[in-house]
C-alpha cells in the first residue's frame, strides 16, 4: 500500500477576481523511501498540491475536495488538532527561499529546538542536543556555535541546510521540499540536492520533490509528475518519462533545458505562450492554446488521464502511434534531446 | 556601538543649539509684543519701559542677547529667568514636569493597553464586520483633534461640567505626593483624552503589521512546523510586527514628555505644556526657548535610546 495516496484532489481560492482553481482533479501516489517529483512551471498548482497534504492551504481559507490518505487516515477531512500533529513530525516540509522561511528574529538553534519541542515533550536541553545533531548531521561546521547565530549570519546553502535540519529533527516519513535549490547559487544547488538524496537514503525518508527543473528530476527522482494548470499530464517512473515522453508540454519542458553538449545551431526552444489564468482555464484540453499540435477534439473536450503504456500515464488527445512519430521527429531535429 | 552613541551625542547637542537659535530668530524677527510693556504692566510711563528694557537686555542686538544666553545654558545649564515674572525657567520647567510625566505615562499605558489588541483581534479577523466595526471607530478617534475630544470628556462626564459626573474635571490635578487618589483621579479624562488618537493610530498600525508578517514566508515555517495557531500569531507573528510599534512608542513619549499642551491646557493640568502656552501668550522668550528646548531634547534623547533598543530587538541591525 501506498505510503501517500492523493485521490482527486481539488483545491480553489475565493479572490477578488474570481475563483482559482489551483488544483483539478490531481491523483498521486508516494510508496514508502520512494522519491516523487512534481514538475511544472509557476501557477501549474504543484506547491498548492504539496501544501495541500499538510493543510497549510487551510490558512488563507481555500476550498479543499478530494481525499489524501496518510497512515489509514484522510488529512483533507481531519480536523485541525490532529493534523497539526502530523505537519512537522511525521510529514515535514522545506521552501523555496530560506532566508524568508526562518524567523529572523530567533536563533536558527531555537527554531529547531521549539520544532522538536511542539511534537515531543522532551526537556530544552535534550532538545538543544538532538539539535545540534541535526545541524552537525545536514554538515553545517561547528554546529554548537552555529546553534546561536541568527538566519542573516549565513549563508544561503547553510540557511537551507538548517532548514532541512529542522525538517528531518523528527524523523518524518515523508519531506516535501517545494523548489528546495530556486534561491540557491548553482554551486549550492547540488550540494543540497545531494544532501536531501544522503539523508532520504541514510533515514528511508519518502520525498517529494516539487521543481521546475526537469534536469533535478532525472537526477533525483523514481517516478515523476508533470502538471499543468492543475492537472497532471503526464506521469510515470523517471526511466520511462525520459525515454519516450508522450505529452507535448513535457516535450516542451525537456527542450528548454539548457545543455553544454548541444550543437550551437539547437538552440533553446521555449514553449510559446505563457500558463492560462486559473481563473478562466482554458475550455477543453487546458494546453491547447499552447500546444503545437492540437488535434480537433482538444478545443471541445479534456482528454483523461490514460495509460499510454504500464504505468505511463498522458492526458492528450494525439493516439500513442503519433506521439511517438512526433517524438521521434523531434529527436531527429534536436540532437540535444536524444 | 559606544562610538555611535558619541556621534550621535554629538550630533544631539548640534541640534539642540540649531533650535535654540532657530527660536530666538523667530522671536527676534516675529515680535508678537512687546515683552518690557506686558511687563511693565498698566499705565506704565515710558521711563519704566525703557528701563525693564535695559535690565531685560532687550536692548542689545540680537545675537548678542543670544550669546549671553548661551553662556548661561552652557556653564551654568540656566535657561534664564522669565521676561514675565522673573523666575528661573528652569526651576519652573522642573516643577512642572511631574505632571506632564504623569499624563504621558499614564495615557501611554492606556493607549497601547487599547490599541494593540485592538489591533491584534482586526488583524486575525480582517474584513469581519468586527474588524470593519473597530478600524471605523479608530479612524473617528484619528480624525478627531485633542481639544474637541477633551471638551466632549468634560461635558458629558466631568464633575460638574458633565451630563453625568464620574470623573473629576478639569483643574482638579494634585501631585500624587499630596494624594494618590484624587491625583489618580483627577488624571482619568485626560488619560484617556490623550491617548484617544494614540490607541487608534496604533491599532492600525498594528493591525497592518500584523496582517503583513502573517502573510510572510517563516509563518508558513511555524505552521509547517506544527506550532499552534496561537503561537504562530502570539510569538512568530506579534515578534515581528510589534517591533516597529515599540520604536514608535519610544518617539512619542519623547514627543509627549516635552508637553501635551492641548491636553494640558484643556484640563488645566499644570505641567510643561501649559507653561509653553502661556509663555507664547506672555511672549516670555526665556520661557517659549526654555520649553522648546526642553522638549527637543526629549524628542532627541528619544529618538536615541529608540535607536539603541532596535538594534537589541532586531538581530540584523547593527551600528557601527
Amino acid at each position: 500500500m501506498a505510503l501517500l495516496e492523493i485521490d482527486d484532489l481539488h483545491v480553489s481560492f475565493k479572490t477578488m477576481d474570481g475563483v482559482v482553481r489551483a488544483v483539478a482533479g490531481v491523483s498521486l501516489s508516494l510508496d514508502a523511501r520512494r522519491t516523487l517529483g512534481i514538475v511544472g512551471e509557476s501557477g501549474s498548482g504543484k506547491s498548492v498540491t504539496a501544501q495541500t497534504i499538510v493543510g497549510l492551504t487551510r490558512f488563507p481559507n481555500a476550498k479543499i475536495s478530494g481525499r489524501i490518505m496518510f497512515d489509514g487516515r484522510d488529512l483533507v477531512s481531519m480536523d485541525a488538532d490532529h493534523l497539526r500533529d502530523i505537519r512537522g513530525a511525521r510529514i515535514a516540509m522545506i521552501f523555496q527561499d530560506p532566508l524568508s522561511s526562518l524567523h529572523p528574529f530567533f536563533k536558527v538553534g531555537h527554531q529547531i529546538v521549539e520544532a522538536i519541542r511542539v511534537h515531543e515533550d522532551v526537556p530544552r536541553d535534550v532538545a538543544k542536543r538532538r539539535t545540534i545533531e541535526a545541524l552537525r548531521s545536514v554538515g553545517i561546521p561547528s554546529p554548537e556555535e552555529r546553534f546561536d547565530s541568527f538566519p542573516h549570519e549565513m549563508s544561503g546553502g547553510m540557511r537551507q541546510r538548517v532548514m532541512i535540519a529542522m525538517a528531518l529533527a523528527l524523523r518524518p516519513d515523508i519531506l516535501i521540499a517545494d523548489e528546495p535549490t530556486t534561491a540557491l547559487d548553482v554551486t549550492v544547488q547540488a550540494q543540497v540536492l545531494e544532501l536531501i538524496q544522503a539523508l532520504r537514503d541514510d533515514f528511508g525518508t519518502a520525498v517529494i520533490l516539487i521543481t521546475h527543473d526537469l534536469g533535478v528530476v532525472a537526477q533525483m527522482c523514481d517516478d515523476v509528475a508533470v502538471m499543468y494548470a492543475g492537472r497532471v499530464l503526464e506521469q510515470a517512473p523517471r526511466e520511462v518519462l525520459f525515454d519516450g515522453p508522450q505529452h507535448p508540454y513535457t516535450w516542451g519542458l525537456l527542450q528548454s533545458i539548457p545543455r553544454l553538449d548541444a550543437p550551437r545551431s539547437d538552440r533553446l526552444s521555449p514553449i510559446a505562450g505563457s500558463p492560462p489564468s486559473l481563473i478562466n482555464v482554458p475550455r477543453g484540453c487546458t494546453f491547447h492554446p499552447r500546444c503545437p499540435y492540437t488535434p480537433p477534439p482538444a478545443l471541445e473536450t479534456e482528454p483523461p488521464l490514460e495509460e499510454a503504456e504500464p504505468g505511463h500515464l498522458v492526458r492528450c488527445h494525439l493516439s500513442v502511434e503519433e506521439r511517438r512519430r512526433l517524438w521521434q521527429s523531434l529527436q531527429s531535429e534536436h540532437p540535444a534531446l536524444r | 556601538m559606544g562610538a555611535y552613541i558619541v556621534r550621535r551625542f554629538l550630533w544631539a547637542i548640534l541640534l539642540l543649539l540649531v533650535v535654540s537659535f532657530l527660536t530666538f530668530v523667530i522671536f527676534d524677527v516675529f515680535p508678537s509684543a512687546d515683552p518690557a510693556v506686558l511687563r511693565a504692566g498698566r499705565n506704565a510711563t515710558p521711563a519704566l519701559i525703557h528701563q525693564i528694557r535695559i535690565n531685560l537686555g532687550l536692548n542689545k542686538p540680537f545675537y548678542i542677547q543670544y550669546w549671553r544666553y548661551l553662556k548661561g545654558l552652557a556653564l551654568h545649564f540656566d535657561l534664564g529667568y522669565s521676561y514675565y515674572n522673573s523666575e528661573s525657567v528652569r526651576s519652573e520647567i522642573f516643577s512642572r514636569l511631574p505632571a506632564t510625566i504623569s499624563l504621558t505615562v499614564g495615557a501611554f499605558i492606556v493607549w497601547m493597553l487599547i490599541g494593540l489588541p485592538v489591533g491584534i483581534v482586526s488583524a486575525i479577523r480582517p474584513r469581519t464586520l468586527l474588524d470593519r466595526t473597530l478600524m471605523g471607530g479608530a479612524l473617528v478617534a484619528i480624525s478627531a483633534p485633542v481639544y474637541f475630544i477633551g471638551l466632549l470628556a468634560l461635558f458629558l462626564f466631568a464633575n460638574g461640567t458633565g451630563l453625568v459626573n464620574w470623573f473629576d474635571g478639569a483643574g482638579s490635578y494634585v501631585p500624587i505626593s499630596q494624594s494618590p487618589a484624587t491625583w489618580f483621579g483627577s488624571l482619568i479624562l485626560p488619560w484617556f483624552t490623550l491617548a484617544a488618537a494614540f490607541a487608534a493610530f496604533y491599532a492600525r498600525m498594528t493591525r497592518g503589521n500584523l496582517i503583513d508578517t502573517m502573510g510572510e514566508d517563516y509563518i508558513r515555517t511555524a505552521r509547517a512546523k506544527g506550532l499552534r495557531e496561537s503561537l504562530v500569531i502570539g510569538k512568530h507573528g506579534l515578534r515581528a510586527a510589534l517591533t516597529p510599534i515599540v520604536t514608535m512608542a519610544g518617539m512619542d513619549v519623547g514627543l509627549l514628555l516635552g508637553g501635551a499642551i492641548l491636553t494640558e491646557t484643556v484640563f488645566n493640568i499644570p505641567g510643561v505644556g501649559r507653561y509653553a502656552y502661556e509663555a507664547i501668550t506672555n511672549s516670555d522668550l526665556p520661557a517659549i526657548q526654555g520649553t522648546v528646548l526642553f522638549g527637543a531634547f526629549f524628542i532627541v534623547f528619544a529618538n536615541l535610546v529608540v535607536d539603541i533598543l532596535y538594534a537589541f530587538l532586531d538581530p540584523r541591525v547593527t551600528y557601527g
